[in-house]
């Protein structure tokens, strides 16, 4: 019984996903050693445990996902195809995962200009005040409020007859919509993405910027430094690599969401989300049962890229926040 | 001495223009949302029409699949906060105190749900849930077990945080040393201490089990955001309205929580 525990401690982890390695951290200690090469000295029964949680992410978190990307890899019948892989390469395919590239990455990059200009700002702010609390409390709901919401949103704001708008339109003679209606479009993507990718980018960089000691700010005071030399040469630099980090996560976040494009673009799969909920409805595209699976891949593939670079920026920052 | 932080910290000019411009853009959209839940008719008046229909006997028929899904997403709420705190808390606490090796590896395990998108989940967990729906049946709460998955990484973030700032080890081997038992030493002594940590992943749980769409949609299930989006499509407005109440419950609870903590840590260090 204990040993199918290590087993299984050790499935929930080490077979959640093949695709993903465990990052490559910095730290000394030789803690990447396999789960069931861990020393005998403490009662077994412990281990028994960890037995809920290890079944229970690997029914509901490893096999889901190992199904999910093994379904790429079968047609309708059972038998084993790289067809569907095949279909990767297709225009379509190829227009929707450039489409879901371009938004994240201009959403991810204006998000997190945006959000590290907003926790600057919150570096002169008491941190246990009433703003602080506030701004917290707002970022942590609208970064997880994506979704419907967000749609509705942006249509009662810049919809037809929205707000925004109808302002626009009747006080300063803008039409918003003179060149057809883009918020329906992957364009109007960008707008409700940013809503969301701004309090997660606060959420995400503030630890960074709060880890900035106040020591280096008198240090280069003592040295005869300026406001410029003291962000230029000291803050900056510390800041780069959990900068990216977060630049990164943003842009995982934004590649994945689906709910706000699913409410906003009833029409047509400009993004790969879209595409895999159209592979998953109309199943009925004769030989093409699984391309769903084969997108996942696709996704999925991007995703850990992403995060592996994320996890390795992740790492050298956690040197400078000790 | 003010000299000397002035290069570190913006001026309150500085600050408060950044975060007024940006507080303002932000309430663009959420007050274009409070607006039409007001509009009339066409014409552009406003009145408390739709606000009053909601609470209208008379739709009680309509908008039944909109307080179903209410429904449905407060038990899958409260089923998914059940998860964090019964399978990843106790996990957590006995994987610091006996088994510190495994922690990269859980954390790993915790973190693979951003890294695997929800409409990439979804895929592999429709034939899993065909196999739930026979042991368990299809009842709305059976939802949670793969939202347990998605609100992983926030609530393994909370919980590590005050985890970190506890010194749960000396307090386990005082606590024994005392002659406390396990229960004694989890419940009386190690909870208490961690109780920010678990509120705040609690909360998070709940915000990210209400805002949740892609799994529920896809695997034909009611919830809140579900029904929102059906109920739209006949009468936008109330969706609107409700969605709205949606994030002022999310964002109030969220705010009391932290005003709590920051007071306690006021206290903590006079």
């Amino acid at each position: 019984m204990s040993a199918s525990a290590t087993r299984r401690s050790g499935a929930g982890s080490a077979e959640a996903d093949p695709a993903v390695s465990l990052p490559p951290t910095t730290t000394s200690d030789a803690s990447a050693e396999p789960a069931a090469a861990r020393p005998r000295r403490r009662p077994r029964w412990a281990l028994l445990g960890l037995t809920p949680f290890a079944l229970y992410t690997l029914l509901f978190l490893a096999i889901p996902t190992v199904t999910a990307l093994a379904t790429g890899f079968f047609d309708g019948d059972g038998a084993f195809t790289l067809d569907n892989l095949a279909a990767l390469g297709e225009p379509a395919v190829l227009g929707a995962f450039a489409s879901s590239f371009w938004v994240s990455a201009v959403t991810a990059v204006a998000g997190a200009v945006i959000g590290a200009l907003v926790c600057y700002a919150l570096l002169a702010v008491r941190p246990d005040g009433l703003i602080r609390t506030f701004v917290d409390a707002a970022s942590s709901v609208l970064a997880q409020f994506g979704g419907v919401m967000l749609a509705f949103a942006f249509i009662a704001t810049i919809g037809i007859q929205g707000l925004v708008t109808v302002f626009l339109k009747d006080r300063l003679g803008i039409d918003l919509f003179a060149d057809g209606v883009w918020l329906y479009q992957v364009p109007g993507l960008l707008l409700p993405y940013l809503y969301f990718q701004v309090p997660l980018m606060v959420i995400t960089f503030m630890p960074a910027m709060e880890g900035l000691k106040r020591t280096w700010s008198e240090a280069n005071a003592t040295l005869g430094g300026t406001r410029f030399t003291y962000w230029t040469r000291i803050a900056m630099p510390i800041l780069a690599p959990s900068f990216l980090g977060s630049l990164l996560l943003l842009f995982a976040n934004a590649f994945s969401s689906y709910a706000t494009a699913a409410a906003l673009i009833s029409q047509g799969a400009q993004i790969v989300p879209l595409q895999i909920r159209g592979a998953l409805i109309s199943e009925t595209v004769l030989g093409r049962e699984n391309l769903a699976g084969s997108l996942a891949i696709g996704m999925i593939v991007v995703m850990v890229v992403m995060m592996t670079a994320y996890s390795a920026l992740q790492a050298r920052t956690e040197r400078w926040q000790r | 001495m003010s000299a000397v932080r002035d290069s570190a910290t913006p001026s309150k000019l500085t600050s408060r223009i950044i975060l007024v411009v940006v507080a303002l853009v932000f309430a663009v959209p959420i007050l274009s949302m409070l607006e039409f839940t007001f509009r009339a008719g066409i014409d552009g008046g406003h009145d408390l029409g739709h606000w009053a229909a909601i609470v209208d006997p008379e739709n009680a028929r309509k908008y039944r699949v909109l307080f179903q899904g209410i429904g449905n997403s407060v038990i899958l709420a409260a089923v998914t906060v059940l998860i964090v705190v019964v399978l990843l808390l106790p996990t957590m606490i006995l994987v610091k105190l006996r088994f510190p090796k495994l922690q990269r590896v859980l954390e790993f395990v915790c973190i693979i749900p951003i890294t695997v998108p929800a409409i990439v989940l979804v895929v592999g967990l429709a034939p899993v849930y065909s196999v739930v729906a026979k042991l368990l049946g299809s009842a709305p709460w059976t939802l949670a077990f793969a939202y347990g998955i998605t609100v992983l990484p926030y609530a393994y973030r909370a919980i590590a945080a005050n985890l970190q700032s506890v010194d749960v080890g000396t307090l386990a081997e005082a606590a024994r040393t005392l002659g406390a038992g396990w229960g004694t030493v989890l419940f009386r002594v190690l909870l208490p201490n961690l109780r920010r940590g678990v509120l705040t992943a609690a909360v998070i749980s709940v915000a990210v089990v209400l805002g949740e769409y892609t799994i529920a949609s896809l695997l034909g299930r009611n919830t809140l955001q579900t029904s929102l989006v059906q109920v739209s499509k006949s009468d936008p407005f109330v969706a609107v309205a409700f969605a709205l109440l949606a994030l002022a419950f999310a964002f109030v609870l969220l705010f009391i929580i932290g005003r709590v903590g920051s007071i306690r840590r006021i206290r903590e260090t006079p």
